[in-house]
């Protein structure tokens, strides 16, 4: 099940692990140890479970957005119901699994987390392809709740094959002094990638951060973005990303900040590095203001890795693939996401590898 | 007895403008040289030649190390038979942390650990507080001397070619670097040529001979103190008349 290992490695130290395998759910257990403390369901058992779980459906984000939002709604494969009960703390990471297992198929998702009051969870999910399967499509439409003073940090580690379409539709409504943390890792080559997840930060005092690490490498194609709309008096939002292409590959890093709200702030910054002649980097950032007292930054940076630096680690008895691979690895900083330190090690880690082969 | 790194007849060119006429020396196992010169004489071409960094062309003349011919060889072959540079300004390495390239350095893995003779250097150096600090960034002076100083420690070069270890450096941090370099040259038998403009060094490394680089050529002289001092008395060029009145190495 672990193509690089994503999540921690102990099964005990997963609050949930849920696998969802093709079109069918396979299994979903919640582990004995978080009881009390996180639900976790298939979607449409939820559904019928819960009747205001429907007031959440199709409430962030609407079924007729585009094409793709319809396909999900006209017919679902499956996805997940996750909530994170009032006040538990989840501090070992969720570990859902994504996995298309045959070949031309077309997986279509929807999941609904809600972190309730005052909560605090870390969740990883791993989207990953088995590897003896070409052509296939992934639509994942994700809503997510964060109630007032909830704490969420949400890492998505893609790892799908490179003749696969994936298409992420997700979108956050964020309460009062609630925080949501959207990570988003990119590291295997893929076909085509296309997402732009948007955050209403609703509340006053919410924040949202979307931090990406983007390596685009054997003509991939990604078009990654992300938008704030800060509604709330107070509202943050901050958004990093780094981006790295290789190989004929393309990268499209779009942000958008829309201060709205009475003092909010918000802070873009996107980082990248081109290292052929053959591949293409773009960085589109959007600031509004709609306040005298909104205040939104920006920074970018697009360039090749310094001659000099490489030559440094040269005299350190270093080759220049070593050297470039450690710049490179360097650059795409997993400190960035602001998780636990046992999970940052574990990105690094997978991110070593993807840089290495 | 054998040189450890000769060059013979050194010729050398940056962008088409000659900066080395004619340098010659050797450094024998265990010896340290200590190079003097004006701005702009050509001290950093000088070990940038013998490093083998790109832009320095070598016209003519041999780099002869352990025997073998390295004029050649790229960058990280000296590096990989024992040439060690220390950087006047070491560059920043963004996303690269001191305690990974100090690991490459000793050639381990990212998850060995430092023994604790190495640890203890750090703790010498000063330097515990910064490895998990990206190399160099945001470091003064002193601290990137001392990573730099350190780094080449790990290295275990055979010969050491540092530019200005002693610049921008306290006292304390000094008498650290250049202690733990004349140790290092005591126990393994290494050797280095040292840039320096200050004669303060010369109080904590035992330097063999003092040599002047001026107008592309190089002087050296057995009594390294008294170049320093004769530097400061008659200038550069002054010094070398003095000093040819005496006896002349190279």
């Amino acid at each position: 099940m672990e193509a690089y290992g994503v999540g921690v490695a102990r099964e005990e130290e997963r609050a949930g692990t849920f696998f969802h395998v093709d079109q069918s759910t396979l299994y979903s257990s919640v582990n004995e140890l978080f009881k009390g403390k996180i639900e976790l369901m298939d979607i449409r058992e939820a559904l019928q479970r819960y009747e205001w779980l429907s007031d959440y459906m199709w409430n962030a984000i609407q079924e007729s957005s585009d094409f793709f939002t319809k396909k999900v709604a006209e017919d679902l494969s499956g996805g997940y119901f996750l909530r994170i009960l009032p006040g538990a703390e989840v501090l070992f990471p969720l570990q859902s699994c994504l996995m298309i297992t045959q070949e031309g198929m077309e997986q279509r998702i929807h999941n609904i987390i809600i972190a309730e009051e005052n909560s605090k969870a870390h969740l990883i999910t791993s989207c990953l392809q088995h590897s003896a399967v070409g052509k296939a499509t992934h639509i994942g439409v994700t809503e997510v709740y964060v109630k007032r003073g909830a704490y969420l940090n949400s890492t998505m580690v893609h790892q799908w094959g490179d003749e696969t379409v994936v298409r992420p539709r997700s979108a956050s409504i964020i309460e009062e002094d609630g925080t949501f943390v959207s990570n988003y890792i990119c590291l295997r080559p893929v076909m085509d990638v296309q997402m732009y997840p948007v955050a209403y930060c609703r509340g006053k005092g919410s924040k949202v951060i979307f931090n990406s690490i983007l390596y685009g490498h054997r003509g991939s194609f990604i078009d990654a973005g992300s938008k704030a709309v800060l509604d709330g008096s107070e509202s943050r939002a901050e958004m990093i990303s780094r981006a790295v292409t290789r190989e004929g590959s393309k990268i499209i890093v779009r942000g958008s900040i829309e201060g709205n709200g009475r003092e909010c702030r918000g802070h873009l910054e996107c980082k990248g590095l081109i290292l052929d002649d053959e591949s293409f980097i773009q960085s589109i950032p959007e600031l509004i203001a709609r306040s005298k007292s909104v205040e939104i930054t920006h920074e970018a940076a697009i360039g090749r890795i310094s001659e000099k630096e490489i030559l440094y680690l040269m005299t350190r008895k270093l080759s220049k693939e070593q050297a470039t691979s450690l710049i490179v690895r360097g650059f795409m900083d997993a400190s960035i996401m602001g998780l636990p330190e046992a999970l940052t090690a574990e990105i690094s880690r997978i991110i070593e590898i993807a840089t290495k082969s | 007895m054998d040189y450890l790194l000769e060059v013979k007849n050194l010729r050398v060119e940056l962008e088409d403008r000659l900066i080395l006429e004619d340098v010659s020396f050797g450094l024998r196992s265990s010896e340290i040289h200590v190079l003097f010169g004006p701005n702009g004489s050509g001290k950093t071409s000088l070990i940038s030649a013998i490093a083998g960094l790109p832009g320095y062309r070598i016209v003519s003349g041999r780099i002869i190390f352990m025997g073998e011919d390295i004029t050649g060889k790229s960058v990280e072959e000296r590096a990989r038979l024992g040439i060690g540079v220390g950087f006047q300004t070491p560059p920043e390495v963004t996303g690269v942390k001191l305690v990974d390239l100090l690991k490459l350095c000793l050639g381990k893995g990212s998850e060995d650990e430092f023994s604790a003779e190495e640890i203890r250097l750090i703790e010498h150096f000063r330097l515990q507080g910064f490895l998990n600090r990206e190399v160099n960034v945001g470091f003064s002076g002193g601290e990137r001397k001392r990573a730099e100083i350190l780094q080449l420690l790990f290295l275990k070069p055979k010969v050491m070619l540092l530019d200005e270890p002693d610049s921008g450096v306290d006292v304390e941090s000094l008498k650290i670097i250049a202690g733990e370099i004349q140790r290092y040259i005591e126990s393994s038998g290494a050797s280095a040529l040292v840039v320096t403009h200050k004669g303060d060094i010369l109080d904590y490394i035992k330097a063999k001979y003092g040599c002047v680089l001026l107008n592309g050529k190089l002087y050296c002289f057995t009594n390294p103190k008294r170049v320093y001092e004769d530097i400061k008395r008659e200038g550069y060029e002054g010094c070398i008349k003095c000093q040819m009145k005496g006896e002349e190495k190279w």
